[in-house]
């Protein structure tokens, strides 16, 4: 009886095969996850994000400071959305996050340059990320040489000096330093929250209804709206606890700035958390098992990682990817989290990032309410 | 009989699913303080009805009223006073036998809660057990403990679906003086099962086939209402004379029992005619009365007629 068989194997992979069949939903994530992997891998992760959306402010609107420009814009790293007119527009734009770069033009520019002075242009950078700015600024570097090589022909090639006719100032707003984890840590807080929160709730209703328990529970006077209430309010305990952990971490152990107000990313965090509950119990009432539930929170979590500014620049995805990950709660949150701590951002700049949470929480808690009430009968 | 007699007073109810009559327009009246038996085979809509009895299923058509609320428009009232036992066991294994019984108490609003729980745990003889995780205990201790929690807020009518399947013979016993303790008391019961000495234990009985509802009454009424003939016969060669005596004219049934064949047939002439053919004297005939089983596979032999 010990010994192999074969007929008994293969009794056993057949089974797995016909079970395998079965569950649809399974074999269908089986397909999807790879294939979701392969698209956003593949096409919209880009370690080299170009066309990052800048602002000019020029001071000088001559030929050298059009040429200027217009290297800047054939280098492929920016796209000139924007002209501000004063200083503090162009750090507004900075903090609602509209744009990457301001790229500062001093009225003397010009003439300073034909004098051979070197002007100095400022470039001011976002660098909340320092993955999305690090390859422009450095093409920038790498510009400033080269530039004006055809502007000054003849007797100005002299002004080519070998340090570059042109002084770029770099100056990396929010994170100077450029510290990775300043820009990760925070970004945990999102990607931790929907992890869990999303899996907590899809396997709460779907385990009472696999274990037989809702049968029960819904033979009782219980109504269906105190049942998910009061299956997401401790959750949101548990949230605020994970939301607590990582703050204190991000302040004790990696020292990461906070320089907005902190009852307010409590306050908002709410919000997000609740969205994600929310979609946990959409999941649940329409996974038929535990293990389906599971998966569909990861088919949630993949791209809410991946496409959501955590792991690579936001900016840095082609239009389509970028389409879905606005879709998604935890890109909002992200800008959010880290519009609050290193920016220092207040109610109004983070307003146009709580509407699509809220909207989204909205959608996911219609849906959950209706299937619920559905499967009751 | 005034109506606030009648625990059940329910007519024409069904239930369709998919296209597919599960439960077909049953009527059932139960009064209170009856222990009524609910008997079927598997899949017959039992459970179906049990449901829709409980609110937790609406019917497609029929009215009525559970304790006098009605069917369709007053499901929480009766949800508040229905003890449902479900045919598995759905409180929960991680929780202990105080923490369910306490989550129910919670759930039903059971006034002083404390004592109440307290009390179930004592009469159900719980109280040693009351820290044990549910999820540990034997198929026994389950069934009191999900008897327990649907008794604690004090129920009117009790639904039991299948509450002794799968539980040993003592305990089974110990389960139904307990059932009669509590209909003495004035509880009605309402249960199903597929034992048959557990149909007699029942003050009145119906039977259900394929959604339809076949007979009903007290055990003597049902028993008698089949007019089944029902012969046993002892001695050598049984297999022989059962294979000999199946599907002859007026015998409808031939069951094996240990060293006894039991035979039955409606029309007592025709059974008797054929048993005539095959008697022999080393066979030992006795007519008897028909048993619950009897009658029931009688009736479920006419009811796929009618209905496949």
């Amino acid at each position: 009886m010990r010994r192999f068989t074969f007929h008994r194997l293969w009794a056993i992979v057949l089974k797995e095969f016909i079970q395998m069949k079965r569950d649809r939903v399974t074999f269908g994530m089986m397909v999807g996850i790879p294939l979701m992997q392969l698209l956003m891998f593949g096409f919209a992760i880009n370690s080299d994000p170009r066309h990052l959306p800048a602002a000019v402010r020029a001071a000088d609107q001559g030929p050298f400071a059009r040429t200027l420009i217009q290297a800047l814009r054939t280098s492929d790293y920016f796209v000139l959305v924007r002209e501000a007119a004063t200083e503090d527009e162009a750090q507004r734009l900075l903090q609602l996050g509209d744009v990457q770069f301001v790229i500062n033009i001093p009225e003397d520019f010009s003439r300073k340059l034909l004098r051979g002075e070197r002007p100095s242009v400022l470039i001011e950078a976002d660098a909340t990320d320092p993955a999305a700015t690090g390859p422009a600024l450095a093409a920038v570097n790498a510009l400033a040489g080269t530039i004006f090589n055809r502007d000054l022909p003849g007797p100005l090639a002299r002004l080519q000096a070998k340090a570059g006719p042109v002084d770029f100032r770099i100056h990396a707003h929010y994170n100077p330093e450029n510290i990775t984890q300043y820009n990760v840590v925070p970004g945990l807080m999102g990607v931790v929250l929907t992890m869990t929160m999303v899996v907590i709730t899809a396997l709460a209703i779907t385990r009472e209804r696999e274990r037989g328990t809702m049968e029960n529970l819904l033979a009782t006077p219980v109504r269906p709206f105190e049942v998910m209430v009061g299956k997401i309010l401790p959750y949101i305990a548990v949230g605020y606890i994970q939301v607590s952990l990582i703050l204190l971490a991000a302040s004790f152990i990696f020292h990461v700035p906070m320089v907005g107000s902190l009852p307010l990313l409590y306050a908002v965090s709410l919000i997000f958390i609740a969205a994600n509950l929310a979609v946990g119990i959409t999941f649940s009432t329409l996974a038929k098992n535990q293990l389906q539930a599971v998966q569909m929170a990861f088919f949630f979590f993949l791209p809410s990682i991946l496409l959501s500014g955590f792991m690579f620049p936001f900016r840095g995805m082609p239009p389509w990817a970028q389409a879905v990950g606005s879709c998604l709660p935890n890109t909002h949150f992200l800008r959010i989290v880290r519009g609050i701590l290193l920016k220092g951002n207040g109610l109004a700049e983070i307003a146009p990032e709580i509407w699509p949470l809220l909207l989204f929480l909205a959608i996911a808690m219609t849906i959950g309410v209706k299937r619920y009430r559905q499967t009751l009968d | 009989m005034s109506v606030t007699d009648l625990a059940i007073d329910v007519t024409g109810v069904t239930k369709r699913f998919d296209g597919k009559t599960v439960v077909d327009a049953i009527d059932l009246s139960v009064r209170r303080g009856e222990i009524y038996g609910f008997l079927g085979p598997n899949g017959s809509g039992k459970t179906t009805f049990i449901r829709m009895l409980c609110g937790l299923l609406t019917p497609d058509a029929g009215t009525g009223t559970c304790l006098g609320y009605d069917l369709l428009t007053q499901q929480a009232e009766i949800k508040r006073h229905v003890g449902y036992m479900t045919q598995k066991f759905s409180y929960y294994e991680d929780l202990s036998i105080r923490e369910n019984l306490d989550f129910i108490a919670r759930i039903y609003a059971v006034p002083d809660r404390a004592a109440a729980v307290q009390h179930s745990l004592e009469r159900l003889g719980l109280q040693n057990r009351s820290a044990q995780l549910a999820g540990q205990l034997s198929g026994g201790w389950k069934q009191r403990l999900a008897l327990a929690a649907c008794l604690i807020h004090q129920p009117q009518l009790l639904l039991l679906d299948e509450p002794t399947a799968g539980v040993d013979p003592k305990a089974r016993r110990e389960f139904w003086d307990e059932i009669h303790q509590l209909a003495a008391n004035g509880l009605t019961v309402l249960i199903t099962t597929h034992y048959m000495d557990e149909a007699e234990r029942c003050h009145r009985l119906a039977y259900i086939a394929y959604g339809h509802l076949l007979t009903r009454g007290t055990l003597e009424e049902v028993l008698s209402a089949a007019k089944l003939t029902t012969w046993t016969v002892t001695g050598p060669g049984l297999r022989e004379l059962a294979a000999a005596l199946r599907d002859r004219d007026g015998v409808e049934q031939v069951v094996a029992f240990g060293n006894m064949l039991h035979v039955s047939g409606r029309d007592a002439a025709r059974l008797d005619a054929t048993i005539a053919t095959v008697r022999r004297p080393e066979h030992e005939w006795t007519r008897i009365r028909s048993g619950l089983e009897d009658v029931f596979i009688s009736l479920m032999g006419d009811a796929k007629d009618n209905f496949s």
